[in-house]
């Protein structure tokens, strides 16, 4: 063998082993996706639905989906049988939620409990994500308006229009730890353009705080309370609390829970609830959400 | 000697001609049979290897790049049927069993055997699939339909809309896969 076929032989072994180096580590498909950078990933499904139960939750619409609320309120359970634990008697709120963009949901509805029509606007500033650059909460803003449709009559002021609106804003600042469990706190201003009595304060400020605990993946227990920190007025105002359950079925999410408060937006929950948990005046309580599709979901963001 | 040159060369010859074709913009569609809606997911995101020397082929599916035309399906098949945050990926990694019979480097259509293992949700199965691998200018695709017993794979329907949702979906595969360079 001379020195040439040797030195040729050496270049070609070592080619070939660079050859099947080369190969080895593009085999696995894994490694070769491997490469990509760690993507950022919107942290979903904090709540099932845009309400905690009574107040808004930091979940929004999505984008082109129409949410239909149909919300119940009944009367006092300690009613007994005769008033068929309160089944008798019913508020209701029926809404619709239009998610115009994934961080802008517009809603409308209707109360019977006051005869007010409210209409807010959600935007959603920050999405708590994970993966890179990611954030540790979702941060909204939510501002609403609400107007009584009373009839006018000579004694209650309501000539004076101005006299039947009300207004609320509130940031929520809310996480998800896991998949199991959602925390949110919302600081919430509100005001009232007229107040039954000059001990009312036309100024409230409440700090809500909204639970979930998901059981399984169909029903989770929720929890939702607003705590008032300004302008109650003694032994009238209570604060709202609402627990309850989460059911998931198909297109629907549906929602029962006790609370003592009959108010079905914010104005009327955190202004007007005058019941109170220490006395058992507590209520049955109902959401149904059904959402439709108006635009097709283009969202791969998943 | 030169007999030993001979067959060296001829084995590095070998090796460089072992080519892999991938792609990471594989289509799967998900579709499941119901009498009330339509129910199908599309991910355009699916990557896939093959070898063509050995007949290896790979799949790796994010479970959360499927698209629903309804957001709340695409929620539902995350959430509740997939867990995608549990199990983000489906995988599968097998063999064409008749690679052999194929030829890469010309144009052509092939009915292709394929066997291997299957993750979804979390359970491996040993699966055999049937498709075609059709070869056109220097491109491989792959077309396969199947159907999958969701049972199999521990996906649970829940009792309320049991008589909705079927307990089988098809599964449909189109990708093309380029040269790896």
């Amino acid at each position: 063998m001379n020195k040439l076929t040797k030195a040729f032989l050496i270049v070609i072994v070592s080619l070939s082993t660079l050859n099947t180096f080369a190969q080895d580590n593009k085999d696995d498909l894994e490694k070769l996706l491997g490469e990509d950078q760690p993507k950022k990933e919107y942290v979903k499904n904090a709540f099932k639905s845009n309400r905690v139960i009574q107040g808004h939750s930091m979940e929004m619409t999505g984008k082109g989906v129409l949410d239909f609320r149909i919300l119940h309120r009944f009367g006092e359970i300690k009613g007994g049988w005769r008033e068929m634990f309160g089944l008798d008697q019913a508020s209701m709120r029926m809404g619709f939620d239009y998610g115009v963009h994934k961080d802008l949901t517009l809603g409308i509805g209707r109360c019977t409990f006051n005869k007010e029509v409210d209409g807010y606007v959600k935007y959603r500033i920050i999405q708590q994500s994970k993966g890179a650059k990611s954030f540790p909460v979702s941060i909204l803003w939510i501002s609403g308006a609400t107007m009584q449709s009373l009839k006018t009559t000579s004694s209650n002021y309501l000539s004076d229009f101005s006299n039947r609106l009300g207004y609320y804003h509130l940031m929520i600042i809310g996480r998800k730890m896991g998949d199991k469990f959602t925390l949110q706190v919302s600081p919430t201003f509100v005001h009232r353009n007229l107040v039954a009595t000059t001990s009312d304060n036309n100024n409230m400020v409440a700090v809500g705080i909204g639970a979930r605990a998901k059981l399984t993946n169909r029903m989770a227990l929720i929890l939702d309370t607003y705590p008032i920190v300004y302008g109650a007025r003694e032994a009238y105002n209570y604060f709202p609390l609402s627990l309850g359950v989460d059911i998931e079925t198909g297109g629907h999410v549906f929602q029962l829970h006790i609370t003592n408060s009959k108010g079905m937006n914010e104005k009327a929950f955190i202004g007007e609830t005058t019941q109170n948990w220490g006395k058992g005046q507590i209520q049955i309580g109902f959401n149904l959400s059904r959402v439709f599709t108006i635009v097709k979901n283009t969202d791969t963001s998943w | 000697m030169k007999k030993l040159l001979f067959s060296l060369i001829l084995l590095t010859s070998l090796q460089t001609q072992a080519q892999k074709y991938f792609t990471k913009t594989g289509t799967i569609i998900f579709n499941s049979k119901s009498p009330v809606e339509k129910i199908e997911g599309v991910n355009k995101a699916t990557a896939c290897l093959l070898d063509t020397r050995t007949g290896a082929i790979d799949f790796i599916v994010q479970i959360k790049s499927f698209v629903f035309d309804k957001q709340l399906m695409q929620e539902h098949f995350n959430e509740n049927y997939l867990e995608s945050d549990k199990f983000p990926k489906a995988n599968f990694k097998g063999v064409i069993t008749n690679h052999t019979a194929i030829n890469f480097t010309k144009d052509g259509e092939y009915n292709a055997e394929v066997v291997g293992k299957m993750t979804l949700h979390g359970v491996t199965k040993d699966v055999k699939f049937t498709g075609k691998i059709s070869i056109k200018s220097g491109k491989v695709t792959i077309t396969s339909t199947q159907m999958l017993l969701l049972e199999d794979y521990k996906i649970s329907i829940p009792n309320a809309v049991k008589d909705k949702v079927s307990k089988d979906v098809k599964i449909s595969v189109n990708t093309t896969l380029e040269l790896m360079k």
